[in-house]
């Protein structure tokens, strides 16, 4: 996050404003409803970034102080504008809105120099400021649009909410490709087995007590390495080895996760729970001791023979566990 | 002797009849899964009372062409519907597991030249 840190929007410490705006007509400016203090990183991160030039109407349409308002007026209708800075050279001396112009019409006063009727005091904007001085200044002081001069304090430019909404649009368009081919690349990179090692990797989350999905792990497992074309003599040792530590998982974890990976000469299983853990790890390896309770064994779970199951079909085998702790059962078949 | 000769053969109620049709390899008689999950073998008919999803879930994995449900046990319809997805009979006795297993040795041992 690269905030602009000195003389953020609204801190005075660079430029200070008039704290009485000049009134003027048809100011009215719709709102940008970005807040430069919190939103979405992303939508920071660009206001923060994009700067005032970027967003600016460059060059700018103007007026000198000896200008009539006629011409003024005529300076709008052919350009389509509501405001025209009036200037000397590249000097900003002030700023005729529509209004003004409404007001000269009304008073009969239409020959008479832009000078006699502009608005002096006029807040502009600095073009290396970030956009989040333009969101600040537009929904602070309602203004149609803000000058902007740049470090010598040449008027080089005109900015409107328009101009800030587009700019922020087409940023944010760019942001959201640029988002959406990361997320896509990333699901690809996900969905797709990485072909460099010729491997497969599975991982599956295991809900306690969730019978309605037990097995689903394995039997995603056994679709993979059938997949892989592998001798179903080992496909059954891996999916008797992964379904023993997945319903392991579901009848005796807090939850936990099984993970495969399959190729080059081995089917590793792993599976990691996040407790209660096993007191007795060397009771638990023996064949028919089970700590299951009635209704498990009623399903025809719980008769001890999990872990047995699953350290018979493997050729490498290692069981990590303790009370208060996680189990981890590593089980890897050869081939 | 193949799946769809089962029931004919041995006065069989057919639950879940949407099933790849094969031959039977021979049978095997638990109600415990593990046990089941490590001994049974493929293309074989399992013999047991336990009827729920996760004998569905076991026959799949070690590829059982066939449930065969004792003891006139009611079968949930989550374990038909999960049977009917994987390809495997779900069928149905009234008899207990050792009179299912007589009748079925002895059918596969009649024609099988190996035995089941």
């Amino acid at each position: 996050m690269h905030y602009y840190r000195q003389g953020r929007p609204g801190s005075g410490a660079r430029h200070a404003l008039p704290t009485a705006p000049a009134p003027g007509y048809l100011n009215y400016m719709p709102s940008v409803p970005i807040s430069p203090e919190s939103g979405p990183q992303v939508v920071l991160e660009l206001i923060y970034r994009l700067k005032v030039r970027d967003a600016m109407s460059s060059p700018v349409i103007w007026a000198s102080p000896g200008a009539s308002m006629r011409a003024v007026q005529y300076l709008m209708r052919d350009n389509r504008i509501t405001g025209v800075p009036v200037a000397v050279e590249d000097r900003l001396v002030g700023i005729v809105s529509m209004g003004d112009v409404i007001e000269a019409l009304d008073a009969g006063r239409m020959d008479e120099p832009v000078e006699s009727r502009m608005t002096r005091a006029v807040i502009s904007l600095e073009d290396d400021m970030p956009l989040a001085f333009a969101t600040t200044y537009i929904n602070r002081y309602k203004f149609g649009r803000f000058p902007v001069l740049d470090r010598e304090a040449r008027l080089v430019g005109i900015v409107t909410s328009s101009d800030v909404v587009r700019s922020l649009l087409v940023a944010m368009n760019r942001e959201v490709e640029r988002l959406e081919e990361k997320l896509a690349a990333a699901a690809a990179a996900e969905a797709a087995p990485p072909p460099a090692d010729g491997r497969v990797r599975l991982s599956f989350q295991v809900t306690r007590f969730d019978f309605e999905n037990a097995g689903k792990a394995s039997a995603e497992i056994k679709k993979a390495l059938k997949g892989l074309g592998l001798d179903p003599a080992l496909i059954r040792r891996a999916a008797v080895a992964s379904y023993e530590l997945e319903l392991n998982q579901v009848i005796h974890s807090e939850g936990g996760s099984i993970a495969c990976v399959a190729g080059a000469g081995s089917v590793e299983i792993r599976a990691e729970d996040r407790g209660p853990g096993i007191p007795d790890v060397e009771a638990a390896m023996r064949e028919g001791f089970s700590t299951a309770n009635e209704w498990i064994r009623s399903l025809g779970f719980g008769a001890g023979m999990g872990l047995p199951n699953a350290r018979r079909v493997s050729d490498d085998f290692s069981i990590d566990s303790g009370p208060g702790r996680g189990t981890t059962v590593r089980c890897r078949i050869n081939y | 002797m193949r799946t769809s000769e089962l029931a004919g053969a041995l006065g069989l109620e057919v639950l879940q009849g949407e099933f790849g049709d094969r031959e039977i390899s021979g049978g095997y008689t638990s109600d415990l899964l593990s046990d089941v999950m490590a001994n049974a073998k493929d293309g074989a008919v399992l013999v047991t009372i336990q009827a729920h999803k996760n004998t569905v879930a076991v026959a799949s994995l070690v590829g059982l062409a066939a449930v065969l449900v004792c003891n006139g046990r009611e079968a949930p319809q989550d374990m038909l519907e999960a049977a009917r997805a994987e390809g495997i009979a779900v069928l149905r006795s009234a008899s207990t597991q050792f009179e299912v297993s007589g009748r079925l040795y002895a059918a596969l041992a009649a024609q099988a030249p190996a035995g089941a």
